[in-house]
């Protein structure tokens, strides 16, 4: 039993600076968050619309852009990567919708410390701008990837891109990455030690179990990305060897000695692989809550949502090398990270089976959370059983490198990331902004999108067996990757209707922000502890009073309850759980 | 909308389906002794993860329209979970995972733990920006000496893997930009990338390596049909990544001696 916390109280500011900026309330940081992410989230986009029309028409010349040179498109999808794992999957389903809600779903007041909160947000900020102008000094942003491979990151002679726009690249993630630390702690603290009373761990919702858990996993991956990056810096600029050994650049030796390649590729999975559950854990918390309130039913199998989202966790430590079965390590290693890789998918399995589970014999209502909330189901399914392909080191002989890993990670990570913040988005409004979306459009736009990212995303699984290797500019310098072109033009077209498609969603965010009808305090009928409070929260998110929490967090459909659901904070004299 | 929904991921289900079934777009025709392990542990993985995928989509589908509210509907079951349920699903992913993880590791053993055999034919394989060059050793068996100082990659061939010439060993190495293999034959490979990594890509051969800077990587494979293959860069090495392309002849073994012994005469 949690026992009540004092906390800080802190007086709504009334300055525009200090309330809408440099604001310590955790709503007000969320939203930063989320319109933070929301412009990457574009940008990242935009770039990935100008890959596609390169692939298909290679000599185009576009407006504003130019000429897409081969370097060109090897930067944008360096950038295209880079913003939206770290600005887009990492920001907005944690920093934002997490800043928000996880101090509302557990009864507090605010975040533990909401000037490490703002420190936070700001850090991230600048982290942005920082990469954003890599696009705009001598020689560009850089060519390595998102993944960023030494030696060619760690020399500036490898090629365009990679002199001062890589650095800022390294810059912008090192700072990224004490932003996380950063608001990784605050979320720990805020989740052990301020919750509400009668908010026992095994009543959290699953979203706050979700933010719990990924601020785990941030605290202990961001730190090593941060050491690897700090230490790439000083390979680059202070004639150091960790990454790159004797090396000779068109013909030139470059000065370094002794560092091995891949010492980077371990130091950046170990980071890179726990964060492909940062991006999706949150989805899978926003899911669970959005199948359950939609299907007016408990969360089938609570306990072993729990389980199964740490063993995710856990696991998540263990499979790192999983990336690297061509890259020249031990074949022997190859061997247990394939096993633990496999291991994973047992807890994701089970998963899945849960919410089927939920809606089996529920009554389904169709709002657009819900929707997008099935989506995330259906694309979940579909990324992540392409997984036991990959984690055959024999079958990665074939796939490894190809379109199939691009597949197979968008659908994942991306698309059912993002149909994580679509539900989160759609579901929340109302409470973060006192107004209801257009449902109309809401359901237009999840159709196009649903179908869509499948049009786009599918199909490279066929390009990946096929052989279709990734990060190519052209198709058109090997013969058999030219017969693999009519793929490509039917990826383009579906990514150009999506893209379109996402004019609807932004159109009707803000329009219904000014314009749509005002929200009830519970608009969807949900039992969490922020349908409790008014719409949109006042600045102590409970108007001073401090919610006592009687019910776990899916109560629906209870036999012999007044109306079909029981809200967390309901009399214990409720029939209870 | 629950119909809606229920055609829309059907339908997506069926003819994402349809073009694996149909395999519009599959493997090349395997050209090495692992391609009929490899296809058919592909295959396998392929059937029971398909079957997966369609008993879940499908499912997805129909309880999205079987239990969509309406004003008939019985009341919810009020239900959190059955732990019986959980565990046999639970076990029986685990074997499904598990069992198809250790049925694909043999290959994987007899490709990458063990040695290449003697009698193979040796190649070196150099990757640079954005070239592949191919060595053999020669009558003696024995590469000779390279040097970061004397690589040209402007010069191409020998002075771009940086020979040393005076090395006696040197004398018989035969470099080329084309790889040329006898069919039948074990290949004991050695990987070397010179600036980047790059990775040797071979689809037809089923085999691809890393080449990594500082390392030499061995390895070893069979081709098994006479052909040409298509060499593709498949690690991005730079912005020539995308045309570092090469070609693998696979010939008999008398094609191939002639091959060499016009180098050699080549090279006098």
């Amino acid at each position: 039993m949690a026992t009540p916390v004092t906390v800080h109280a802190h007086a709504a500011p009334q300055g525009f600076i200090r309330k809408y900026i440099f604001s310590l309330d955790h709503k007000v940081i969320g939203l930063q968050y989320f319109f933070l992410a929301l412009t990457a989230v574009w940008v990242g986009m935009f770039l990935s619309l100008l890959m596609r029309l390169h692939l298909i028409w290679p000599n185009a010349v576009l407006p504003l852009v130019g000429e897409i040179k081969p370097e060109t498109y090897l930067s944008l999808l360096t950038m295209h990567g880079t913003i939206m794992v770290f600005f887009v999957l990492t920001t907005a389903p944690q920093g934002g919708f997490g800043n928000y809600f996880l101090p509302i779903q557990i009864g507090a007041p605010d975040m533990a410390f909401p000037v490490l909160n703002m420190l936070s947000f700001w850090t991230t900020f600048v982290a942005f701008v920082v990469m954003i102008c890599a696009f705009f000094v001598t020689g560009g942003a850089p060519l390595h990837g998102w993944t960023g491979y030494a030696p060619l990151s760690a020399l500036p002679s490898a090629g365009p891109g990679e002199q001062l726009g890589a650095d800022l690249w390294i810059t912008s993630i090192a700072i990224f990455c004490i932003a996380s630390l950063m608001g990784a702690l605050n979320f720990l603290t805020t989740t052990l030690d301020m919750r509400a009373k009668g908010m026992t761990m095994m009543r959290m919702p699953l979203t706050v179990w979700s933010w719990f858990i990924t601020a785990i996993l941030g605290l202990l991956a961001f730190g090593v990305l941060l050491s690897a990056g700090i230490l790439l810096l000083m390979d680059r600029n202070l004639g150091t060897s960790f990454y790159v050994p004797l090396v000779v650049v068109n013909g030139q030796i470059m000065g370094h000695k002794g560092g091995s390649p891949l010492l980077w590729q371990h130091l950046f999975w170990f980071f890179g692989h726990p964060e492909v559950y940062i991006a999706i854990l949150p989805g899978m918390g926003v899911a669970s809550q959005v199948l359950s309130t939609f299907s007016r039913k408990p969360i089938f199998g609570y306990k072993a949502m729990v389980y199964a989202m740490l063993a995710i966790g856990f696991f998540g430590f263990m499979v790192w090398g999983h990336h690297m079965f061509m890259s020249g390590m031990s074949p022997y290693s190859a061997f247990a990270f394939s096993l633990l890789t496999m291991c994973i998918g047992v807890p994701s399995a089970i998963k899945t089976f849960n919410w089927l589970g939920t809606m089996w014999k529920g009554h389904i209502r169709f709002q657009t959370p819900m929707l997008y909330a099935i989506g995330f189901v259906s694309l979940f399914v579909s990324g992540g059983l392409s997984g036991p392909f990959l984690a055959q080191p024999v079958l990665d002989i074939q796939l490894h490198d190809t379109y199939f890993v691009v597949g197979h990670f968008h659908l994942i990570m991306g698309v059912a990331a993002i149909f994580g913040m679509f539900a989160a988005t759609y579901y929340w409004f109302p409470k973060m902004f006192g107004r209801m979306m257009n449902e109309t459009w809401g359901r237009v736009h999840f159709f196009i999108t649903l179908a869509g990212t499948y049009a786009i995303f599918m199909p490279m699984h066929y390009l990946g067996v096929a052989g279709g290797t990734r990060r190519y500019s052209q198709y058109t310098e090997v013969a058999y990757l030219q017969k693999l072109m009519p793929i490509h033009q039917f990826m383009t077209y579906a990514a150009i209707i999506t893209i379109a498609a996402q004019f609807i969603f932004v159109i009707n965010l803000f329009w219904s922000m000014f314009k749509g009808p005002k929200a009830s305090d519970n608009p969807w009928e949900a039992t969490t502890l922020e349908w409790t409070t008014t719409t949109p929260p006042p600045h102590d998110n409970f108007g001073g009073v401090t919610p006592v929490v009687n019910h776990g967090p899916y109560e629906y459909g209870v036999p012999g309850a007044a109306r079909d659901y029981v809200m967390q904070t309901d009399p214990a004299t409720s029939p209870a759980h | 909308m629950g119909l809606a929904l229920m055609a829309v991921i059907w339908l997506i289900t069926l003819a994402s389906t349809y073009f694996f079934a149909a395999k519009t777009w599959w493997l090349p025709v395997g050209a090495a002794e692992a391609a009929q392990f490899i296809d058919g542990q592909f295959a396998l993985t392929f059937v029971l993860m398909g079957i997966v995928f369609l008993a879940a989509q499908l499912s997805l589908g129909y309880i999205v329209w079987r239990y969509r509210e309406q004003p008939s509907s019985p009341p919810v079951l009020y239900s959190h979970g059955n732990t019986k349920l959980e565990i046999i699903w639970t076990v029986l992913t685990t074997i499904l995972f598990i069992g198809l993880n250790l049925m694909g590791s043999r290959v994987w053993a007899s490709q990458r733990f063990d040695q290449a055999g003697p009698g193979a034919v040796q190649v070196e394989v150099t990757g640079m920006q954005f070239a592949w060059y191919f060595r053999y050793p020669g009558p003696d068996g024995k590469y000779g000496a390279t040097s970061p100082k004397l690589m040209d990659p402007s010069a191409g061939g020998e002075a771009a893997v940086g020979l040393n010439t005076s090395d006696p060993a040197a004398k018989d190495d035969v470099v080329t930009g084309t790889m040329y293999l006898p069919v039948n034959r074990e290949v004991d490979l050695s990987l070397r990338a010179v600036d980047v990594i790059h990775s040797f890509f071979v689809p037809s051969l089923r085999f691809k390596q890393d080449a990594v800077p500082g390392l030499n990587i061995q390895m070893h494979f069979k081709p098994t049909v006479i052909g040409e293959y298509e060499i593709a860069c498949a690690e991005l090495c730079g912005l020539g990544h995308y045309k570092m392309h090469g070609m693998v002849h696979v010939v008999s073994q008398a094609d191939f001696d002639k091959w060499l012994a016009a180098r050699e005469a080549e090279k006098q």
